[in-house]
């Protein structure tokens, strides 16, 4: 309580500037830039569309990640509820007057960026429930009154985005929402009664699924099974990955990709097509990058002192580098394809928008680490 | 305000549990960078393989084939541009409406469009289907017209083979597409998958196959998913097949052809030294052209129930009782044999009762007394009738099998037949009764067993003809034959004949056992006095084939007629003196001739048979010697040629 002082509270933009944590920054910006060439190559070597709306993106969303940062937490924590019942409208609204795309309703029409809330849900839902967990003591965290809550705020997103559908990005909102409360300290039992009813639920949920779902898993179990179809993609990802080699094709030689056998190669194949071209040290230093971020996000939450911080934190990068392991697992042929971009790699407004915000919060944690967030 | 540091076990709790997650992505880090470990080094040249496959699509193309000229260079089989029509299935927008708009402006049979839709079934998206490969210009210039209409089809000039001339269409044979029995059949067709690719079936196109066929050639493509051609990464243009020189002319077999229209029938016309064959004609012709595209039903039951048989060629698969151009034969055998000399006397009542059985001559009024030469000159059945009783069957068909017959004898044509040559052993193999007297006798001039081929007895001829040795025949220049060995030994003698005819010809019966040029004598004399009674035959009043004859002295030629019989003739026939024509066509005696020429300096041996085209000096002999008399105007011609690529020759 000490430290809540006013003393902290008015930093001003050049303490904030210099309080920002460099390496964290300058991996952003390295992935940026490694994106920036990735797309320059989806679009044949030329400067196009894709590239070119890509990088305002990443300027832009830069730009805010800084904005964010600067705004002190106490904001983020206070509206953290309302940011969650925000996107969680939004979802709503998607139902309605969504665009449908290839079968799937996700987005909302902005004039200058088609929104996909499902995205901002992976924030929303992390910061909703750090907020949560940070206002109950941890001796109420295993009471049944106080798992109601957590559960049904997961719960609520994921069915609306699982009825989008849209398998990949409500798997990864359950797991963001799943690591805060595991991080909160509930009991392991809960979670083997969750999993018990969701092995339960599984035959159930199989039946809900959408025919090209149902394919996609079971093309996984067997990629040749069906090698035009479903199995197309890992296949001809597995092919593009590996015939890398050690050095890669070199940059714009990339024929898998060049030559379009690679699907999405702009949003969920981006790896593969950086992985093509510039080998195992490419694909390594991608990596490299992403753990050093994920890493860099925990040591923040280490110099917090306020759990909803480290809650946040913690989450936000396991959250994070989950997201990097099912793409990577996803175009390695490791598990099965569910949609899942890679953060900031991918061509994507909303995954975009959503992870500056992400890492923007952490940021602001860090910077107003030792104000109250009250 | 709520409290932000309530109890450090609280802070606690989450780091314990933070350390958990960290130990299970170090976990999924070692997943992914082994994953990546595996794809990218240790499988990576597996990957690459399946890259570079993805990426690189071939297209194979025929390459021209080698083109067949006769001895003076003329085309006989050569190559022509073709409109064709290709469809490449995955071009196309929607496949059956592209089908069914081609079958309108083609307008192609239910037949042909399932043939192209199966065709379409049993292999890659990408690979064209040859929908016409002969388009008509007028075909291909509406193909042109609606073409923008048409995704999925290219039209394509490319060359196929023509034959010009139908007079050589047996000897050069033809191509047509490649089924499985040739693919089984000729290993070399395993590299040569290739839209439009054709292989030969019959003749020289069959023999000379591999080699004229070519390799080949293909164009390397680098495709995107979508299979469109981004650039050409690599081009093999083949090889085209190699071409062939033979030993025929054009301009013979032309006139052959020409002289047995309307009857069926073949000529054979070869150089008796060197083997070469000059003539090699079969009557009726058909026109190899149509196999090349694919031969019409309706076509090709039109050929196969054609009574004359228009596919077969006659001069090597036509089985004739060779009749009496055998009794020059049967005279050297007997000579050789001891058996009878030349001055031996028979006298001729136009019969002869033997063994309870009456054997006829042909001239009913008989010959009166006859010797041998008179008996060659006039053909006297009753004297070889007593000659063959004498020499016997075996010993006959000995010489027989010496002088070319019952065998086949030109390399490499698998339609060739070996006929028959018969004697007690082979009708007991193949008959299973033991032989008859009278069945020598009939053997004797030419009929019962015997089956010759036209071939068979040109180089029977020409064996005879140049006075004894085992020529054999050659069709291809430049392939190696025992002339062609003889004259490397002997340092190219000028000519063959030239050393056949100097002082040196005394020393080439040494010479020609070490080559392989046998003799086929005892004693030269035989053979010599059997070509001095062919020289009777022809011109001299009274011989078979006087009214044949050729005037001038270097056109002079020395033959031998041929009238075999294809039934028995009843004793009642006999007495009413039937004539040939009256007779049914199938029961027509078939025209046989053989000839020498010219006779002071032998040069080409002939055979000539015209089927049911009643006795040889009526048919036969008056078409060998139109034949005879191009060939000798045309000597000199081709002696010049000779003269300028014996180099290539041997």
């Amino acid at each position: 309580m000490f430290r809540s002082g006013s003393i902290q509270s008015h930093l001003t933009l050049r303490d904030k500037i210099f309080s920002l944590d460099l390496t964290l920054t300058i991996c952003i910006f390295l992935i940026g830039i490694i994106s920036f060439f990735a797309m320059y190559s989806t679009d044949g070597g030329q400067f196009a569309y894709h590239t070119k709306s890509h990088i305002i993106r990443f300027i832009i969303f830069f730009s805010l990640f800084f904005v964010i940062s600067f705004i002190k937490t106490s904001f983020w924590y206070g509206s953290a509820t309302l940011f969650y019942l925000g996107v969680l409208f939004l979802l709503i609204l998607v139902k309605y007057v969504g665009l449908t795309s290839s079968g799937s309703q996700r987005w909302l029409y902005l004039y200058f960026l088609n929104l996909q809330p499902s995205e901002l849900m992976k924030i929303g839902l992390i910061l909703f429930l750090a907020k949560y967990y940070h206002k109950i003591s941890s001796g109420d965290v295993n009471k049944f009154r106080y798992l109601a809550q957590p559960l049904l705020a997961l719960l609520f997103p994921v069915i609306l985005v699982i009825t989008q559908p849209d398998l990949g990005t409500s798997f990864l909102i359950a797991v963001g929402g799943v690591i805060v409360v595991w991080l909160a300290g509930v009991k392991m039992k809960f979670f083997a009664y969750l999993g018990g009813l969701f092995l339960l639920s599984a035959p159930i949920a199989i039946s809900f699924l959408k025919p090209y779902q149902k394919s996609r898993i079971l093309t996984f179990l067997d990629p040749s099974r069906d090698p035009l179809g479903a199995g197309y993609q890992i296949t001809q990802s597995k092919i593009a990955i590996g015939s890398g080699g050690l050095f890669g094709k070199g940059f714009l030689d990339g024929s898998q990709s060049y030559l379009d056998y690679l699907p999405e190669k702009h949003t969920d194949f981006i790896f593969t097509l950086f992985s093509e071209e510039f080998g195992f040290f490419g694909s390594m230093t991608i990596l490299m990058i992403y753990i050093l971020i994920t890493w860099r996000i925990v040591n923040i939450g280490h110099t917090l002192r306020t759990s909803f911080g480290k809650l946040y934190c913690y989450s936000f990068a396991t959250a994070f580098f989950i997201y990097v392991a099912v793409n990577m697992g996803m175009v390695l042929g490791l598990i099965p394809i569910v949609g899942a971009p890679l953060p900031i790699m991918s061509y994507g407004g909303s995954s975009m928008l959503a992870i500056m915000i992400g890492l923007g919060i952490v940021m602001s944690c860090k910077i107003h680490k030792d104000q109250s967030l009250g | 305000m709520i409290s932000d540091s309530v109890g450090s076990s609280k802070i606690r709790l989450i780091g314990r549990r933070m350390f958990v997650l960290t130990a299970a992505k170090a976990v999924v880090v070692f997943g992914v960078v082994g994953r990546l470990i595996s794809l990218q080094i240790n499988e990576s040249k597996k990957y690459k393989t399946l890259s570079d496959k993805n990426r690189f699509r071939e297209w194979r193309f025929a390459p021209p084939r080698g083109v067949i000229k006769d001895y003076f260079g003329e085309e006989i089989a050569s190559n022509q541009k073709v409109f064709q029509l290709h469809l490449i299935p995955e071009n196309a927008e929607n496949l059956s409406a592209l089908i069914f708009r081609l079958k309108n402006i083609l307008k192609m049979s239910d037949n042909a469009v399932s043939k192209i839709q199966k065709k379409i079934k049993s292999q890659k998206p990408w690979d064209p289907v040859i929908v016409s490969d002969n388009l008509t210009w007028a075909e291909f210039s509406r193909i042109n017209l609606f073409l923008h209409e048409l995704q999925g089809v290219e039209p394509i000039i490319s060359v196929a083979r023509v034959y010009r001339e139908q007079s050589s269409s047996h000897v050069i044979g033809y191509v047509s597409k490649i089924s499985k029995k040739d693919l089984q059949q000729k290993n070399y067709l395993a590299n040569m998958k290739a839209a439009g690719m054709r292989v030969g079936k019959t003749g020289l196109e069959n023999k000379l196959d591999s080699e004229i066929i070519g390799n080949v050639g293909h164009k390397r493509y680098e495709v995107n998913a979508f299979g469109k051609r981004i650039k050409e990464v690599s081009i093999d243009q083949g090889k085209n097949g190699k071409s062939y020189k033979t030993t025929l002319d054009l301009d013979l077999q032309n006139l052959s052809a020409e002289l047995l229209k309307g009857k069926a029938g073949a000529i054979c016309v070869m150089d008796i030294y060197r083997g070469d064959i000059i003539t090699m004609v079969s009557s009726p012709t058909f026109d190899p052209n149509k196999f090349v595209h694919g031969i019409s039903t309706k076509d090709w039951r039109e050929l196969i129930s054609h009574r004359d048989k228009p596919l077969v060629n006659k001069a090597i698969s036509g089985l004739y009782p060779p009749g009496s151009t055998i009794k020059g034969l049967v005279a050297i055998s007997a000579l050789e044999n001891d058996v009878v000399n030349t001055k031996m006397v028979q006298q001729c009542s136009g019969s002869i009762e033997l063994y309870g059985e009456k054997f006829h001559c042909w001239k009913k009024k008989g010959h009166g007394f006859v010797d041998m030469r008179k008996a060659i000159k006039e053909s006297c059945d009753v004297y070889f009738y007593e000659v063959a009783r004498r020499l016997g069957i075996d010993r006959l068909s000995e010489t027989a099998r010496a002088y070319g017959l019952g065998d086949t004898m030109v390399k490499g044509f698998h339609e060739e037949k070996t006929g028959v040559v018969p004697n007690t052993k082979w009708k007991k193999q193949r008959i299973g009764k033991s032989w008859y007297l009278g069945e020598t006798l009939h053997s004797g001039i030419g009929q019962g067993y015997w089956q010759t081929t036209p071939m068979q007895l040109c180089l029977m001829t020409a064996r005879i003809a140049n006075g004894g040795y085992d020529v054999e025949p050659r069709i291809v220049l430049g392939e190696k034959s025992k002339f062609s060995l003889f004259a490397e030994k002997k340092k190219n003698p000028k000519s063959l004949e030239e050393f056949f005819n100097t002082e040196q010809s005394k020393e080439f019966d040494d010479t020609t056992i070490d080559l392989g040029y046998k003799p086929l004598f005892r004693n030269q004399e035989n053979i010599n006095f059997v070509k001095e009674a062919f020289f009777g035959a022809t011109n001299e009043p009274g011989g078979t084939s006087y009214g044949s004859r050729l005037g001038k002295k270097e056109f002079m030629f020395a033959g031998k007629t041929g009238t075999s019989q294809v039934r028995r003739i009843t004793e009642q026939q006999r007495e009413l003196e039937i004539k040939n024509e009256d007779l049914p066509y199938e029961q027509r005696d078939h025209s046989l001739y053989v000839a020498f020429a010219p006779y002071n300096e032998p040069k080409y041996s002939i055979s000539v048979v015209v089927e049911h085209g009643g006795s040889g000096s009526k048919t036969a002999a008056p078409i060998a010697k139109k034949v005879i008399k191009k060939l000798l105007e045309r000597h000199p011609l081709r002696q010049q040629v000779h003269d300028n690529y014996k180099g290539e020759d041997v």
